[in-house]
Formats: structure tokens, sequence, C-alpha cells
């Protein structure tokens, strides 16, 4: 039987989360005093090496994208560094986990990066309704502060930063990174069109890293153990630990943190209790709305950005959504689309006029009044377009779920 | 509180736009926003009205009408849509005889529609004010409202 590998969840249940000296106890902090004692490059070097992919759910080489805001300019008079911590894809629970239970580790991973990129400033944009997790990180903060760890010469070193909280107020789009800036600046959560990225221009137009919390929180187990450590964890492809979390028609709903190649049989089956009242397996909702649906054929595949790509699948932010025999996918479609139509910003109009025909038509579909040959078809047709010409990946996103449609049940329509 | 006090805790960049319309919707005792408080943030921070009124058009969390003591907001993303949160909101709306983005008679409660809480293992979910209630049975709901007054 699988077992859990914790690295973000290490300390979980074992350290009173308010408590800074339970986490210094634990060896918190040591990882953060010795890195500032190293060349920057160093750290970005343990980064790079360790292969870690954005646990936000695009996956980008997390040591790339500190390289990149490392390097994009020599004499900048500010850099930023952004945990977002703006958690709101269906399904997913993680960032809060780790912000409610181990506020420190995320707070110490914040620290290392600022400090491999040449960042002063550092920014927690957590959503609003978070409301334990802002409280636990803001305490985080003030007691790290009270013992030197934010603020001016860090341990003795040149190194000084500063870590501020920004809420997030009900909206979605605003974890999608560029949006993400617009909202920190104080506007309405608007995307930005890329290029430039923000490790050249981001927040006020300065060079910006963005990291999801699981990334960061990932960063003092890879910085400490060293890269070669980190790799022995995990597939090839995709290294290390994932937190999934597990939802819908299953014995024990929960979180679990396993290495990468977990097979969904695993995750499912051993870890979350099986079926909910031995219920047949009719369907996984992979990676949340923006995600893909799978049959139980995809159950024996190892869990791993590539792998799961090449069934159509997706990883994404690790949320899995079980269904049961008793349950419609195209009642999820139905309400995985209106999610879409509902936080579509409106900027761009293939994504505001597309969200909205496309959840018309799936309500059609499911009340048995749609015209058309084909519904799945003409939806799938519809998002292609959006794909090709939205501005943002909310537009981009809906072609996910509905190719996984085609290929998994396509009889279901 | 007075909101010059409020703002005196933020500086003047708009950066900090969100977290003042957070702390000046808190303060209110209706939970919204008043075109005072529009106005007195526009000032604080040297930018337009319209600018701050755009801004909170946008974000779901912020209201420009009165709203109830207590905030419910239900789930209402896949998860939760699944484990039936709709025959919950049913009958939320029959205990409080009120409807989505309305304010209870007594003005104890307001409800409104969430999308994803993170709550999904503990599914159908819902927050009242800063409170998770999850695993909902439309049984419990009448007790758990009696805790807010």
């Amino acid at each position: 039987m699988v077992k859990e590998k914790r690295i973000c969840l290490k300390n979980l249940g074992k350290i009173n989360p308010e408590s800074i000296d339970d986490y210094i106890e634990a060896g918190g902090y040591k990882v953060l005093e010795s890195a500032v004692s190293r060349h920057h490059f160093e750290i970005i070097d343990e980064m790079l090496n360790s292969s870690l992919r954005g646990r936000g759910g695009a996956g980008f080489s997390a040591g790339l994208k500190e390289k990149f805001t490392s390097e994009s300019c020599l004499r900048c008079e500010q850099k930023y560094l952004i945990c977002n911590a703006d958690e709101g894809e269906p399904g997913t629970f993680k960032d809060r986990i780790i912000m409610e239970n181990d506020p420190h580790l995320l707070l110490e991973g914040m620290l290392i990066a600022a400090y491999g990129i040449g960042a002063s400033k550092a920014y927690i944009y957590i959503r609003g309704e978070y409301y334990k997790s802002i409280e636990m990180v803001k305490k985080a903060i003030d007691s790290a502060r009270k013992r030197g760890f934010i603020g001016k010469n860090i341990f003795g070193s040149v190194f000084s930063v500063d870590v501020e909280i920004r809420l997030g107020a009900g909206s979605y789009l605003c974890g999608e990174e560029l949006t993400l800036l617009e909202s920190l600046e104080g506007k309405r959560g608007y995307p930005r069109i890329k290029p430039p990225f923000p490790a050249e221009k981001g927040l006020f137009g300065f060079p910006t890293l963005i990291n999801n919390v699981e990334t960061l929180a990932t960063i003092p187990t890879i910085v400490g153990k060293g890269s070669e450590w980190y790799l022995k964890l995990g597939t090839a492809e995709s290294p290390g630990t994932k937190i999934f979390t597990i939802s819908g028609d299953v014995a024990k709903p929960g979180f679990f943190e396993v290495e990468l190649g977990t097979t969904l049989r695993e995750l499912i089956f051993d870890l979350a209790g099986g079926m909910k009242d031995d219920k047949k397996l009719k369907a996984i909702l992979l990676g949340g709305a923006a995600g893909t649906f799978v049959d139980e054929t995809v159950l024996d595949t190892p869990t791993g950005f590539d792998s799961l790509k090449e069934k159509g699948a997706t990883l994404g932010s690790g949320a899995i959504m079980v269904l049961g025999e008793d349950k419609s996918v195209l009642n999820v479609t139905q309400s995985i689309l209106e999610f879409f139509k509902h936080e579509s910003c409106g900027k761009c109009v293939p994504c505001r006029v597309g969200t909205d025909r496309v959840a018309r038509m799936i309500k059609e579909i499911n009340n048995g009044i749609y015209q058309g040959e084909s519904g799945l078809d003409d939806m799938i047709y519809e998002a292609e377009y959006m794909a090709k010409t939205s501005l943002c990946p909310l537009g981009q996103s809906l072609i996910m779920p509905l190719r996984s449609l085609k290929r998994y049940f396509n009889d279901q329509f | 509180m007075e909101r010059s006090e409020i703002l005196k805790q933020f500086g003047n960049d708009d950066e900090n736009l969100i977290n003042i319309l957070h702390a000046l919707q808190n303060n209110n005792s209706q939970n919204y926003l008043e075109k005072d408080d529009l106005k007195a943030a526009a000032n604080h921070l040297n930018i337009t009205y319209s600018h701050i009124y755009g801004v909170v058009t946008y974000y779901t969390m912020f209201s420009l009408k009165p709203r109830g003591k207590n905030i419910i907001r239900i789930c209402n993303s896949p998860v939760c849509d699944m484990e039936k949160s709709s025959d919950i909101i049913t009958k939320i709306k029959k205990i409080l005889s009120i409807g989505v983005g309305e304010i209870s008679k007594d003005k104890r409660f307001s409800l409104e529609l969430s999308e994803c809480l993170g709550q999904c293992d503990i599914a159908p979910g819902m927050m009242i004010n800063e409170d998770v209630y999850g695993n909902l049975h439309n049984a419990d709901l009448a007790s758990i409202f009696e805790k807010y007054k």
C-alpha cells in the first residue's frame, strides 16, 4: 500500500502553527540562515537542478522562473517576490492546508526565494474568504519580524526584505498571475497581455517572481537537503512530491502528499479509502474546472505532468474529484461551464461571448432541447476558437474538459 | 471606528486599495461600502472615485448595497453542486424566507452564492462570516442559524 511522503506537510500536526518556537525547534529557519551565507546563484542552481515544476497548475520550471527574474536586469532599483495564495480552482484546497498548518514553512520558502532573485519586497496575495489562512500568515509574519527573520540584514547578511499580506476579494481570475498583479496594484482584475512576462515587467513594472504556495513551501527542503536528495523522489519527468486533494464519492475525502508517480488507483483506493458506499467509479475530474475528465482506464497511469498529458489529462493543481456511478458527467460539465461564465471578466470578446454561449449549449443539451447535430462537437468548436483568441488562460481553458469528454465520455452525449 | 482612524493604518499607495476597502466594509454595521467610504478612500489614495467604483463592482466580496448582519456564503462550485448544495440553498431560502442576494426581514442574514470555498473535503460547505460549516444536512441549518444573532 502506498504511503504519504510529506515535504510541504512535514510539520502538519506535529507543531503548533502559531508558535515560531515550535517551528524553529523542528529545524525551521535553519535553511534560511545557511542560504543567506551562500551566493544567491547557488540557490538558483539548486532550484534549477531540482527540476521542481510549479505546483499552481501550469507546471513551469520553478528554477528557470527564478533564473529569469534574477537575471532580467542587473541594476534595477526593485524586484518583487509574490506568493500566489489566491486558491480558487474548484476541488483544490492544498494551499489552505499549508497556510493553516505551517505558515512559517511557507514564509521561509518565500524568504529564500526572495534572496535567490534579489527581491527586497515580498507580498503574499491571499484570497479574501480564507480568513483562517490570513490570520495564521499574519501571525507568522509578525513573529518572524520580531525575531529578525524579516527586516534588515537578516542573519547578519546584506539581505534585507519586507513581507506584506494583500487580500483578494472574490475573483477566481485573480489567481492568474498577470491578473493578480493588476489586483495587487489596486485595480480591477483584468488580465494583462503577455509578453512582457512578470520576470521582465511585473508588479509596478519591475521584475517579479510569482510562485504558488506549494511551490514555495517546497523550497526550504530542496535548498536544505539539496537537489540530489529531492531528485530521488517522484519520477524523472516530474520529480518530488505533490499534494492531492480528493473530493466527491470517496470514503475518506481529504488531502494527501505523495511522491509523483503514485497512481490514481493508489490515491483513490489506498489513501482516500476507496469508493463511497462501494459505488462503481464512473469518472474522475482531474485538476479542477480547468481540468480534464478521465475514466477508469487512467487509474494505473503514474501521476506526472507529462505522463498524464499523454492520456489527454492534466495534473493541474492536484484536485481529484471522483464521480460515482450515480453521478452525471453532463451535470458536472454544466456546473463547470457555468462557473467559467460567472468568472469570465469580460475584457476580451471571445471569452465574454464564448463562455456564455457554451454554458447555454450545455444547458440545452441537458434539457434535451439542443437543436444541433452534435452538442459536444459544437461546444468543442466554440472552445477551440476561444483557446486561440482569448487573452488569458480562463478563456483558453474550456477546451480542456470538453476535449477530454470527447475522448472518454462521448457516449454520454 | 471613524473612517479616518481606519485609513490612518494604511499607506497612500494604490496597492493598499483592496485592503482598505475590506477594512472599511468590515467596519460597516451593514457590511457594505457607502458612497462616503469610496470618497474617503479616493481622498486617502489620491485617485478618482470612478476608479474605486470600478474596483468595488468587480469583486464579489464588496457590496454597494446594505447587507445583513451576518453573511451566508454558500459554495456553488462543481464539488458542492455534485453533493447537492442546491438542496441546501433551497432549504436556506425557506428557513430565512429570502432569495439569493437578499436580506432577511430581521436584517440578521444575507444569502450569497460563492465559488469554490476550498472546503471540498466536507462538501457541501458554506461560510457564515468567518466560520466554516461542512457536510451540511438540511436538518442542521436551523440550529446553525440560531448561533447568529
